[in-house]
């Protein structure tokens, strides 16, 4: 039984326009030990789903799903209180600005002493003594000295670094990183996941990091989970997605990295913008920025094949590279290199 | 080069001063030190480093927003020498134009497009008509691949690559030789991301423009760059055509940032260059080499001495007394 199993989670907000659905048709399960990657660009709904799983959202906020449990238990049947005791304990989360994540008000000390008395318990002694632990597991010099620094006093790394103390504190199962380096410079950057992994293999944890940058997904993440407004498109594990994305936007989304563009003159683009709120199209909400769309792809929406183990969310998946839609010989036939994308100006 | 510089810096310094307070003595923060480069007229420049390198204080003197404290700047030929506080000619402004990283905070949300295209002539080409601004800024807005019926919104209506077409457009109303562009594409994603490269690369091709394009990404700068320069601490660490400081980089430190940064392909594991700590604080500098408290290759010597640039080759120039080990050490690593 896998550890969280999330099937068709949808997030609904309430906005003065209507009902606005942020995420829809989400499925994840994730196993002991896993390192998941959910990838996507702003306003994909990465951070939404997570939040939801968590329970952190909003009251504005219908959160549904066919399935979601942890460790088999349901967490949309869970009393406020029966979430406190997992939320934090036995599933946590990082989040992105560590230096507006802590509380500026108290010592790092007294923040992860918080959530030890929450969750473990223990004497004052013992908890003072796991918080040392901690931070010295994550590696912060002089822990002694730091345990009692206020947030102020640390660069963004080593909040991070406090913030993650403060998510292993007990020992959870599952950790999310809602991008915990986008914040930080590339040599910090590089520690900082290094110790996630580390930890991760360590302590046999679940992690989910949740981020943009496809270099991060490469080094880190074994599956991935691709999103775009707020649909999940695809769902491979790593090496098959980068070698043969089946999805029009993962492999568009590849082919506009500088490093894979090697010599040609331009960089192969996306037209257009993620659509908003209120300019979303009908059939596939990436039709208008796909080479590949047709009448077929504008007026249906595509649900994932039953027999598609990467569950993708079109209604002409790529073989190896190579579309079967209709539309897809015109577009060879103008570039026939495989990079795909014609520039169109918007 | 035969052809001359649009722009040149020599050993280009800026310090701050902060004041001291019951509780703290004054201090002088080296925020940019002795820079020298020269750029050329359809050249592109990149300014590599992490936070607190540098790489914005060396914008705003470009950009002449500061006056550099020691040092000498040359723009077009005529060398700017200005004092604290003191505005530079309007002559020589026309020329260095600004992109900031953040086109939310950069463009005024009560100002529409057009009005502030054409604010820049209103400014400086005094002979030009009210007709003629429109018609210039219209011609801006579909250079930088907007749509005249744009001219009217205002910046709120546009998502995040066109509001930083419309900075490009801005920047460019008065034909400047020169575009600082500071993290132009670092707020945003992916796919608009390289929309806004293309758009660049075909601006400098057809206006024959130089930039300096200060980033972190480095697959960015690999891709646009001609010539780099990468900082450290306030200090330029190596410079050289880029082709070369990415494949056989030679500090240590340009070492550490490149394999630091994740590659998009699974497939590739490489060894890792390991920085412990954190770079230093510019208030308290380590005594000698700034990095030296982070290098694996530092000795005594290092922690006495600050090495300047050394020219390695007659392209690349490198600040480390250890380069030759430095060299060897990363081409048997990678």
């Amino acid at each position: 039984m896998a550890l969280l199993d999330i099937e068709g989670l949808s997030v609904r907000f309430k906005t003065s326009s209507g009902l606005f659905a942020a995420v829809e048709g989400v499925d994840i399960n994730v196993d002991r030990g896993e390192v998941w990657s959910i990838v996507g660009e702003s306003g994909s709904g990465k951070s939404v789903s997570m939040l939801a799983t968590m329970g952190l959202l909003p009251w504005t906020a219908q959160v549904t799903a066919d399935k979601m449990t942890f460790d088999g238990q349901d967490l949309q049947q869970l009393s406020s209180r029966q979430r406190r005791r997992i939320v934090g304990g036995e599933m946590s989360m990082i989040f992105q600005e560590p230096m507006s994540s802590l509380n500026p008000c108290f010592t790092v000390g007294t923040q992860i002493d918080e959530m030890i008395k929450q969750h473990l318990g223990g004497s004052r002694k013992e908890r003072h003594e796991r918080a040392l632990d901690l931070l010295a597991q994550v590696g912060i010099p002089d822990p002694a000295r730091r345990i009692k620094a206020y947030p102020h006093q640390l660069s963004g790394g080593m909040s991070q670094r406090v913030m993650i103390a403060m998510a292993i504190s007990c020992n959870p199962r599952l950790l999310i990183a809602d991008e915990p380096t986008t914040a930080l410079d590339v040599t910090i950057q590089a520690q900082i996941l290094e110790l996630l992994l580390r930890l991760q293999e360590d302590t046999g944890m679940a992690l989910i990091l949740i981020t943009h940058d496809m270099g991060v997904v490469a080094e880190t993440a074994k599956h991935v989970v691709v999103q775009y407004a707020g649909r999940q498109v695809e769902k491979q594990d790593v090496k098959s997605l980068f070698a043969n994305p089946r999805h029009p936007y993962t492999e568009a989304l590849l082919s506009a990295l500088p490093e894979r563009a090697g010599n040609q003159a331009r960089l192969p683009t996306i037209p257009g913008v993620v659509p908003g709120q209120h300019d979303r199209p009908s059939g596939c909400l990436f039709n208008p920025r796909c080479q590949y769309a047709t009448e077929h792809c504008r007026e249906v929406e595509p649900v994932p094949a039953a027999d598609d183990p990467a569950r993708t969310l079109c209604h002409y998946p790529l073989e190896d590279g190579i579309s079967p839609s209709p539309a897809a010989a015109g577009a060879a036939r103008d570039n026939p290199q495989s990079s795909p994308h014609r520039e169109v100006r918007p | 080069m035969s052809r001359d510089a649009v722009l040149s810096a020599v050993n280009l310094t800026r310090h701050y001063q902060i004041k001291g307070s019951p509780f703290s003595k004054p201090a002088t923060v080296k925020a940019l030190n002795e820079a020298t480069f020269e750029l050329y007229p359809g050249q592109t420049l990149a300014v590599v480093g992490e936070s607190g390198c540098g790489k914005s204080t060396l914008a705003r003197v470009l950009t002449m927003i500061e006056p550099p404290t020691s040092g000498k700047l040359t723009i077009s030929g005529h060398e700017v020498s200005l004092k604290e506080g003191q505005r530079p000619p309007a002559a020589l402004r026309r020329e260095v134009q600004i992109i900031f990283q953040n086109p939310y905070g950069s463009l005024n949300p009560r100002k529409t497009v057009a009005t502030m295209l054409e604010e820049p002539l209103k400014l400086n080409r005094k002979e030009m008509s009210a007709a003629e601004r429109r018609e210039a800024a219209l011609e801006m807005i579909a250079k930088v691949g907007l749509r005249p019926e744009h001219a009217d919104r205002y910046p709120h209506m546009f998502s995040g690559g066109q509001r930083q077409r419309i900075a490009i457009a801005r920047a460019l109303m008065l034909n400047p030789k020169i575009l600082v562009l500071d993290e132009p594409v670092s707020a945003l994603d992916l796919s608009i991301q390289a929309q806004v490269l293309n758009l660049l690369a075909d601006l400098q091709e057809e206006f024959g423009l130089a930039y300096v394009f200060i980033s972190h990404d480095l697959s960015v700068v690999r891709r646009i760059a001609d010539d780099v320069i990468v900082m450290y601490f306030g200090q330029p660490v190596e410079t050289g055509p880029a082709e070369e400081v990415f494949t056989t980089p030679r500090h240590p430190y340009t070492q550490a940032l490149f394999s630091a940064t994740p590659v998009a392909d699974p497939n590739r594991r490489r060894e890792r260059v390991h920085l412990k700590g954190e770079p230093p604080s510019p208030l308290a500098p380590p005594p000698g080499c700034p990095f030296a408290p982070r290098c694996h290759l530092a000795t005594e010597e290092c922690t006495q001495l600050d090495p300047p640039l050394d020219p390695v080759n007659d392209r690349v120039e490198v600040a480390c007394i250890h380069v030759d080990q430095a060299a060897a050490k990363y081409a048997v690593a990678g």
